[in-house]
């Protein structure tokens, strides 16, 4: 199988985190790398840039990563975490604009078809664009 | 079910296949039947009605928007080299109830 890009979910609740990452799984299958983290270290709510480069990391493929993130500091933590990422990396991942459960399952089932990493957040941002 | 087959304008492949999904056509199934689709070169389209527009079966954010209710019928046509297949694979997947691939 060719590579697929790799999902990555970032929000604030790590509960949420995981149960998005768990509807990707059921919903569109084991096939697609997905990651996902949320909560800040001590268990409240919150996102922590190195976590979120952790789970880039876990979800890492040669095709990119696109990352579907809750609200406000999901996203510039997110973006901050593009930044640190490692040179080579940084212009093969992507903040996708699109709500988090949704998107994740629609940026799944593109990659899962072996789609681009732009053709992957296109679809995620579909939902945003009506 | 149907298959049949046009060779009007190009060659179209067109079929048809009553939904069986308790849910009819919600979330999990148009995820199912857009990857299937995916897995094919040919240009698909589907429609849940004599009435609505063709839409693209590869777009999963569309096919989710289809709403198709159970009972309805699936309309599904294809152009392309594997055209037929990918009608007789997509109207199998409506058909079965879309079943776990185990992938």
């Amino acid at each position: 199988m060719n590579d697929m890009v790799g999902i990555v979910i970032v929000s604030h609740s790590k509960d949420i985190a995981k149960g998005t990452a768990d509807m990707v799984r059921q919903m569109v299958g084991s096939e697609v790398r997905v990651a996902f983290c949320g909560g800040d270290p001590d268990g409240g709510l919150g996102t922590n840039v190195s976590l979120i480069i952790d789970a880039i990391n876990d979800a890492w493929s040669p095709k990119g990563v696109a990352i579907l993130v809750d609200l406000g500091g999901a996203e510039t933590n997110s973006e901050m975490a593009v930044e640190m990422l490692q040179p080579e990396r940084r212009n093969l991942v992507v903040v996708c604009n699109a709500p988090i459960v949704e998107g994740a399952v629609m940026a799944a089932t593109e990659a899962a078809g072996g789609s681009s990493l732009e053709q992957v957040r296109a679809v995620a941002e579909e939902l945003s664009a009506g | 079910m149907m298959l049949e087959t046009s060779t009007a304008n190009g060659e179209i492949i067109t079929g048809s296949v009553r939904l069986i999904h308790a849910a009819g056509m919600h979330a999990r199934p148009a995820v199912k039947l857009t990857k299937l689709a995916k897995k094919f070169h040919a240009q698909i389209s589907i429609r849940a009605s004599e009435a609505a527009d063709w839409i693209n079966a590869k777009s999963v954010a569309k096919v989710m928007a289809l709403r198709a209710a159970r009972d309805s019928v699936i309309e599904i046509k294809a152009s392309g080299t594997d055209a037929e297949a990918a009608v007789a694979a997509l109207v199998d997947l409506v058909a079965t109830d879309f079943p776990d691939t185990g992938q």
